[in-house]
C-alpha cells in the first residue's frame, strides 16, 4: 500500500491542477468571528485533510465547499471561492447544482429513514442518473460496494437504514455521497464512528477514490492524515497556520504550533 | 476540604436516603390520587350520558290496524295522484280514532275516554306517517293496513318512567284514565318499546312531537361542515406551515405573522361565528344557515389549530435529514417534500384530526349564522342541498333539544350526546391509527 501511496503521490505532483482554490475567506456567525481570511489551494486528483484543534473551523470551512453553510442562518461568508474556476458563490450559481457535484459526509450518520436501497438510489434519482431500475440497481451495488458495506446488507437492501449499527450506517451515507458521482467529496470526520476495520475500508476506499474525486477530509487522528492524505491543512483558531504536502507537514513543519499540535502539545 | 467517608453499611438507610424515600412515596401517592380523581369524574360522566340518554333509543310504539277507507282518501276512486295528495293529515287523522275503537270492542277493554282522547295517546306524526305510505302505494286504499306509530312522548315517558299518575297532576296533555287505557294495550302487547332508529337517522321535529325527533340530519349537517373543514384547513394550514416553517426568511414579518397565528387560536369560537355572519352572509350573501358557511366559519377556527400542530411536527423532524437531502443535491422543496413532510405526518394528522373534533363539538359560532336546531327539519338529497340548504349540526341540535321545555326533548339531547361522543372517541381513534400507520423512527 506504501508503494501506491508514492505513485499516486508522484502522479499527482506531476498534474498539481486545481479543484478548488479559495481566496480570503471568512465566515461569521453573527459575533463569532470563526474562519479569518482563509486562502487555500485544493488539488484535483488527491486527498486533501484538514487538521487542527476542536473549534477552530474545520468544519465550517468545509461546508463552504458546497455552500452548506447557507442553509445556517446566522452564517455570512466573504471571500472568493472557485471550483474549476468559475466562483460558486456567484448569484448566477444554483446551490443545488453545486452540490450535485460537490457531495458530502456528515460527521453524524444521517441515513434517511428509509431502505438501504432507497438511501443510495436517491441521489441517482433525484439528478435522473439512472437510465432504468437495472441501471439504478448497478449503481446502488457499486456505490455500496466501494464504501466497504455491500456484504454486510447485500441481503436486506429493503430494511430501514435506521437499523443499521453507527459505523454501517455511516458507510451507507458514504455510498449514498459517491452514488451521484460527485467531482469533489467532502468528507467531515467520516471515521469518527467507525471501528478500525471499517476505518481500514474506509480509507482503502478514498485512495481509491482520489483517482477520479478530490477528497477532502476533516480528521483528528494525525494517522489517518499522515496516511491518506497528499496535502494537509493545519487550522487554529479559525485561521490557516499550515498548508503543505502532507509528508513536509508532518515531517518538517514550517510553523511551531503545527509542531506541537502534531507532536501532541496543543488541542 | 473533602473528609473520606466513615465506613456504613449498605443495609443501613441513612437519614437523608429515608427523607428521599419519604418524599418520593409521598409524590407517587399524589399522582396516584390525581389520576384516581381524573378517572372517577370520567366514570361518572360516562355513567350520567348512558343513564339518561339511552333512553333516546328506545322508543315506544302502538301497533293498529287502519282501516285505509276510501270514502275518506279516495271519494272519486280514479287513485289519481294528484287527487291523492289534495287530502291532508287532517283527512288522515279520523282512521285513527276509528281503529281505536275498534280495538276496544274487538278486545273487550272497558274505558270511559272518547276516542278523541283515546287517539291522543299516539303520536302527532301518525298522520303524516299513513299518508306518506299511502301516496307511496295508493292500493292500500281499501284495505286494512297494519301500522306501527310511535306513542305520544308522555305514554312514553311512562313506559320509561318519567311520567307516573302522580307526576301527571293536573297535564293537560294526558289523564290518569288514558294511562290506565294505555296499560290495558301494555298488557295485550299492543303499545311496546323497541329500538327507534328514527333517533338517529331521523329529522328534527316540532315543539309537540318530540318522540319524532331525530339528530339524523344534524349529523349530516356536521358531516358536510367536516368535509368542507377538511378539505380547506389541511391543504391551507399545511401549504402556510411548510411556507412559514421551511421556507419564509425570518424576519419582522413572519414574526407578526407567527404571533398573531398563535393568537388566532386563543380567539373565541363565537367571535368566529359573528365574523361569519358579517363576511360570508351580510357581505358575501351566502345562503343563511348553510353548512358550507358553518363550514368556513369552522375553517377559520380550525386553521390556527392545525397550523401550530404543523409547525411543530415540521420542527421536529431531526436538521440532519434535511443536511443530508440537501447533501445530495436535492433542492429545498425536495428535500421538504420527500423526507421532511413524509416524517411529519403523523403530528400533521393528529393536529388536523384533533382540530376537526374541536370544530365537531363547536357549537356557539354555528348558532349565529343560523344552524340553529330547529331548521334541521329536512333530509338533503343532493350534495349542494348538503352544503347549501339549511341544516344544523349534532351540538346545535343537542343545545335546542337542552333549551326545549318538554323532558321528553331533554332525554333527547342527553341520547344526541352520546352518538356525538361517538363520533369523537371514533375520529380520536382514527387519529391514533393513522399516527401508527406513518410513525417512522430515525
Ligand atoms: N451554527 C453555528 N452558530 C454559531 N457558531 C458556530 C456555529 N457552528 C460553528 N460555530 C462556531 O464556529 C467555530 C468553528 O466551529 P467548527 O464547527 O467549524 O469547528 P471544528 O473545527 O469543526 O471543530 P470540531 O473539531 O470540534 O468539529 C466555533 O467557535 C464554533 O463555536
Ligand atoms: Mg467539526
Amino acid at each position: 500500500m506504501n508503494e501506491n501511496i508514492i505513485s499516486h503521490e508522484e502522479l499527482a505532483m506531476t498534474a498539481p491542477t486545481i479543484k478548488i482554490s479559495a481566496r480570503n475567506v471568512d465566515v461569521h456567525y453573527d459575533k463569532t468571528h470563526a474562519i479569518r481570511g482563509v486562502s487555500a489551494e485544493i488539488p484535483s486528483n488527491s486527498v486533501t485533510a484538514f487538521i487542527g484543534p476542536s473549534g477552530c473551523g474545520k468544519s465550517t470551512f468545509l461546508r463552504c465547499l458546497n455552500r452548506m453553510n447557507d442553509t445556517i442562518k446566522n452564517c455570512q461568508v466573504s471571500g472568493d471561492i472557485m471550483l474549476d474556476g468559475e466562483d460558486i458563490y456567484d448569484p448566477k450559481v444554483d446551490p443545488v447544482q453545486l452540490r450535485a457535484k460537490v457531495g458530502m459526509v456528515f460527521q453524524k450518520p444521517n441515513p434517511f429513514p428509509k431502505s438501504i436501497y432507497d438511501n443510495v438510489a436517491y441521489g441517482p434519482r433525484i439528478h435522473g442518473l439512472a437510465r432504468d431500475k437495472s441501471d439504478l440497481d448497478g449503481i446502488v451495488e457499486q456505490a455500496l460496494r466501494r464504501a466497504a458495506i455491500w456484504g454486510e446488507v447485500k441481503d436486506r437492501l429493503s430494511a430501514p437504514g435506521t437499523g443499521l449499527s453507527g459505523g454501517q450506517q455511516q458507510r451507507v451515507c458514504i455510498a449514498r455521497a459517491i452514488a451521484t458521482a460527485p467531482e469533489v467529496l467532502l468528507m467531515d470526520e467520516p471515521c469518527s464512528a467507525l471501528d478500525p476495520i471499517a476505518t481500514a475500508q474506509i480509507e482503502e476506499l478514498i485512495d481509491e477514490l482520489r483517482q477520479n474525486y478530490s477528497v477532502v477530509i476533516v480528521t483528528h487522528s494525525m494517522h489517518q492524515a499522515a496516511r491518506i492524505s497528499q496535502k494537509t491543512a493545519f487550522f487554529h483558531m479559525g485561521t490557516l497556520v499550515e498548508f503543505g504536502d502532507t509528508k513536509t507537514v508532518f515531517t518538517n513543519p514550517r510553523d511551531p504550533q503545527t509542531e506541537s499540535y502534531i507532536t501532541g502539545r496543543i488541542g | 476540604m473533602i473528609e473520606p467517608n466513615p465506613h456504613k453499611s449498605l443495609f443501613v438507610a441513612s437519614a437523608q436516603t429515608k427523607q428521599r424515600a419519604t418524599a418520593e412515596k409521598r409524590f407517587h401517592m399524589l399522582g396516584l390520587t390525581a389520576i384516581f380523581i381524573a378517572l372517577s369524574m370520567l366514570a361518572i360522566l360516562m355513567t350520567t350520558i348512558v343513564a339518561k340518554g339511552s333512553g333516546a333509543f328506545q322508543q315506544s310504539f302502538i301497533t293498529l290496524d287502519v282501516a285505509l277507507l276510501e270514502a275518506k282518501l279516495d271519494k272519486k276512486g280514479t287513485r289519481n295522484p294528484d287527487n291523492l295528495k289534495k287530502v291532508t293529515t287532517f283527512g288522515y287523522a279520523p282512521l285513527i280514532k276509528a281503529a281505536m275503537e275498534q280495538i276496544v270492542v274487538a278486545r273487550g277493554i272497558e274505558t270511559d275516554l272518547t276516542s278523541k282522547d283515546m287517539a291522543a295517546i299516539v303520536s302527532k306524526s301518525a298522520a303524516a306517517q299513513m299518508r306518506d305510505r299511502v301516496l307511496n302505494d295508493p292500493r292500500l286504499i281499501g284495505t286494512t293496513t297494519e301500522f306501527k306509530f310511535l306513542a305520544n312522548s308522555w305514554i312514553d315517558g311512562y313506559l320509561k318512567g318519567r311520567v307516573t299518575r302522580e307526576t301527571i297532576g293536573k297535564n293537560k296533555n294526558i289523564s290518569s284514565a288514558q294511562l290506565d287505557f294505555a296499560d290495558r294495550l301494555i298488557e295485550l302487547g299492543i303499545i311496546e318499546k323497541s329500538f327507534n332508529i328514527q333517533f338517529i337517522l331521523g329529522a328534527d321535529a316540532s315543539d309537540q312531537r318530540p318522540e319524532d325527533a331525530g339528530i339524523g340530519v344534524a349529523i349530516i349537517g356536521s358531516f358536510a361542515m367536516m368535509c368542507v373543514v377538511l378539505l380547506l384547513a389541511l391543504p391551507i394550514g399545511v401549504a402556510a406551515s411548510i411556507y412559514l416553517e421551511e421556507f419564509a426568511p425570518e424576519n419582522r414579518l413572519t414574526d407578526f405573522i407567527e404571533v398573531n397565528v398563535a393568537n388566532l387560536a386563543a380567539v373565541p369560537s363565537i367571535v368566529f361565528g359573528i365574523l361569519g355572519l358579517a363576511f360570508f352572509i351580510n357581505m358575501m350573501h351566502l345562503p343563511q344557515s348553510a353548512p358550507l358557511v358553518g363550514g368556513l366559519v369552522l375553517t377559520l377556527m380550525t386553521l390556527p389549530t392545525i397550523i401550530i400542530s404543523t409547525r411543530a411536527a415540521l420542527k421536529a423532524v431531526p436538521p440532519s435529514i434535511r443536511s443530508a437531502a440537501l447533501g445530495v443535491g436535492a433542492s429545498k422543496m425536495q428535500t421538504t417534500i420527500h423526507h421532511v413532510l413524509p416524517l411529519a405526518t403523523p403530528g400533521i394528522l393528529t393536529g388536523t384530526i384533533l382540530g376537526l373534533a374541536q370544530a365537531l363539538g363547536e357549537t356557539a359560532p354555528l348558532l349565529l349564522i343560523g344552524m340553529i336546531g330547529y331548521v334541521a327539519t329536512n333530509m338533503p338529497e343532493t350534495v349542494s342541498q348538503g352544503l347549501l340548504s339549511p341544516n344544523s349540526a349534532m351540538p346545535a341540535q343537542i343545545y335546542e333539544w337542552a333549551k326545549r321545555a318538554d323532558p321528553a326533548f331533554y332525554e333527547r339531547a342527553w341520547g344526541g350526546i352520546i352518538i356525538l361522543l361517538i363520533f369523537l372517541v371514533t375520529m380520536n381513534l382514527i387519529a391514533v391509527r393513522l399516527r401508527r400507520r406513518f410513525e417512522r423512527r430515525w
